[in-house]
């Protein structure tokens, strides 16, 4: 018995495991046991770093041909499992692709689902997963019972990162099989959003705006932060919402987690859906009007002002260095 | 087209959540209301209906206590009926319960063409409910969804990914789950408020809908701990005098980031 065979849920980025992919990976050698990786697409790329990070064995279904992840990836991990391959853990994060093949597996193996922890923990034969609530200021631990295998996914940057002396993974084919009914629905076409300047969820500095900018043209003063600093401009969700700015510069529990250096929140209220994803920020300034907003609560320099009023003299400041 | 939409009932996420102490969780006892989450489901169901010129809206929740006044917001902007699952058994359900009691609630009202539910609710926010339904159905579905068009028995959707989007095609029937802001909820008119109070809701109990176990029995997971996260030290907050800009410029300098 015991937590001796974990999967982690591993996806690709630009030609490399995506960093959730590689925390996933780090915190489950941690825990004992193997630890493989299943990739829901081609892993030819990515097999080798996959290794490096723990993982002996790579699932890979090879492309998907259009399917959606979702359905595609649960049925072929159900068809593992059924080949008696099953482990005791999967590691998934949180977030779309994770949330759906996660979903989608549950149900075929009529087991609970444990979503956005943020810690692990292995006691005998039991997995302990941590979450935070309202916004943080408290953790639920919860334990799975019943029997294996369990299913928990973990927001992005939850562990850190460490290679190791692996070498590359096996590559094992795990193919999608007939999916029937359910597999309906086919991507016609793929669009990706250009994006210049370091990554949001990479950047050491990063500034972030909210709808206190009062309209969409003045999110350029975010930009212009952000250029002058090195870092990257992120947005709260009512002005993603708003079409000011597209998605995936959302900060806070439906987007990106960042943990800068520097996190400077302009007309941001600090909601707890947008705290819980830059929290982990080392410095955070705040902006904002109204000295009773909660972002106050964890900025570490707080100007009660007015951003129309203090950015321009910011950037003019920062500018002329 | 006949759309089914799920819409959770929830406490007034503007007041303070609390945890229930015997069970450690969320406090459900208050007045629900129709979680904004789902405001923009209900939305472009009705605005589906209107464009296909034919059908009806119809609404799923399930809630403790026979709770329906969330529900009734959703019949004001334009829903036709609902049904409620509603069963003391039911507290403590996850959301795989969830997901079996909705599909089950959905089958109850006759085949829809879609299913619309929302991408995460705002008190459970697992994001994994219209996922699982679609699977217990044995339904396609399309996550994330900015925009839906249904063309001649076939829906186009416009899904929302990491860094842009992808469009989907589907043929009917099928899951949809919508991000929020997809489009502008109405507000529902006097007329609608009191045509709502007459509209029909069926409410049933999970063992009408031969779905069991439910509730913690049915959860496979317990609560072991609830801790207090350690609070951040307390910053620095200066009003704006005109010089504030000076005290981040420092604040960078002294990080040495400038
Ligand atoms: C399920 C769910 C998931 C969510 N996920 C996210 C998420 O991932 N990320 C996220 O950000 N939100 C998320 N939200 C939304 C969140 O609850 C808030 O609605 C949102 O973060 C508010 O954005 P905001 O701070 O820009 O706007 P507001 O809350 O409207 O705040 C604007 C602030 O600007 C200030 N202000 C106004 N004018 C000025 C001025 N001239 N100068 C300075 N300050 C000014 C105001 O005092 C106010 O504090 C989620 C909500 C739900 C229900
Ligand atoms: N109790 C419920 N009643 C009706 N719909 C629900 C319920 N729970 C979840 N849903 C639907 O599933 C979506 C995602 O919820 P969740 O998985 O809890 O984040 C919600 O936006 C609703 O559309």
């Amino acid at each position: 018995m015991g937590i001796n065979n974990i999967w982690v849920f591993a996806q690709e980025a630009n030609g490399a495991p995506s960093s959730n992919t590689l925390e996933l990976l780090t915190k489950a050698g941690a825990l004992g046991g193997s630890v493989s990786a299943f990739v829901v697409g081609d892993a030819s790329n990515i097999a080798a770093a996959l290794g490096q990070y723990g993982a002996t064995k790579v699932y890979s279904t090879g492309d998907l041909g259009g399917q959606l992840p979702g359905v595609a990836g649960a049925a072929a991990m159900k068809a593992v499992i059924d080949g008696g391959d099953s482990p005791d853990l999967i590691m998934f994060p949180q977030n779309y692709e994770g949330r759906d093949v996660m979903s989608r597996l549950s149900v075929k193996l009529d087991r609970t689902v444990l979503t956005n922890n943020v810690d692990v923990a292995v006691d005998g034969d039991a997995v302990k997963v941590t979450t935070p609530v309202f916004g943080g200021e408290t953790m639920v631990t919860t334990t799975f019972t019943g029997s294996g295998p369990f299913l928990a996914a973990f927001r992005p940057k939850s562990f850190e990162a460490v290679a190791g002396a692996g070498g590359a993974g096996e590559v094992v084919s795990a193919p999608v099989p007939d999916l029937g009914a359910a597999g309906g629905a086919k991507v016609t076409a793929v669009h990706v959003e250009e994006s210049t300047g370091p990554k949001l969820d990479e950047a050491a500095i990063v500034v972030s705006g909210g709808r206190g900018l009062g309209e969409k043209d003045k999110f350029a003063m975010v930009d212009d932060l952000a250029k002058i600093l090195k870092g990257a401009a992120g947005a709260s969700r009512a002005i993603v919402d708003a079409g000011w700015v597209p998605y995936s510069m959302q900060v806070g529990q439906t987007g990106k987690v960042v943990k800068p250096n520097v996190y400077i929140a302009c007309g941001i209220s600090g909601a707890t859906q947008h705290m819980v994803g830059m929290k982990g920020s080392k410095h955070i300034i705040a902006i904002n009007k109204d000295q009773e907003a909660p972002i106050f609560g964890v900025a570490d320099l707080g100007i009660v002002g007015d951003v129309h009023k203090v950015m321009p003299k910011l950037i003019e400041a920062l500018r002329g260095r | 087209m006949n759309v089914t939409v799920c819409v959770k009932q929830i406490p007034d996420p503007a007041l303070p959540g609390e945890l229930d102490p015997s069970t450690n969780t969320l406090k459900r006892d208050g007045k629900l209301i129709l979680d904004e989450s789902d405001s923009y489901g209900v939305e472009m169901a009705l605005q589906l209906v209107d464009a296909a010129g034919g059908g009806e809206v119809s609404i799923i929740s399930m809630a403790p206590n026979g709770e329906v006044s969330g529900m009734r917001t959703a019949l004001a902007m334009g829903a036709a009926k609902g049904v409620l699952v509603s069963d003391p058994e039911l507290g403590g359900s996850d959301a795989l319960t969830t997901a079996k009691v909705l599909a089950a609630a959905a089958k109850r009202l006759g085949d829809a063409d879609l299913i619309i539910a929302g991408t995460e609710s705002s008190d459970g926010y697992t994001g994994t409910v219209p996922e699982q339904m679609a699977e217990v159905l044995g339904l396609p579905s399309v996550t994330f969804a900015k925009s839906i068009s249904v063309e001649g028995g076939t829906v186009k959707v416009n899904r929302q990914t990491e860094n842009g989007y992808d469009e989907v095609e589907c043929s009917l029937p099928v899951v949809v789950s919508v991000t929020a802001g997809v489009v502008e909820p109405r507000y529902p008119s006097f007329k609608g408020i009191m045509a709502a109070k007459s509209k029909p809701v069926d409410t049933v109990t999970a063992a009408d809908l031969g779905v069991a176990p439910v509730g913690w029995s049915g959860a496979n997971q317990q609560i072991v701990d609830v801790a207090k996260a350690p609070a951040r030290a307390a910053g620095e907050i200066v009003e704006d005098d005109g010089e504030a800009h000076l005290k981040i410029v420092a604040f960078l300098e002294n990080l040495k980031v400038i």
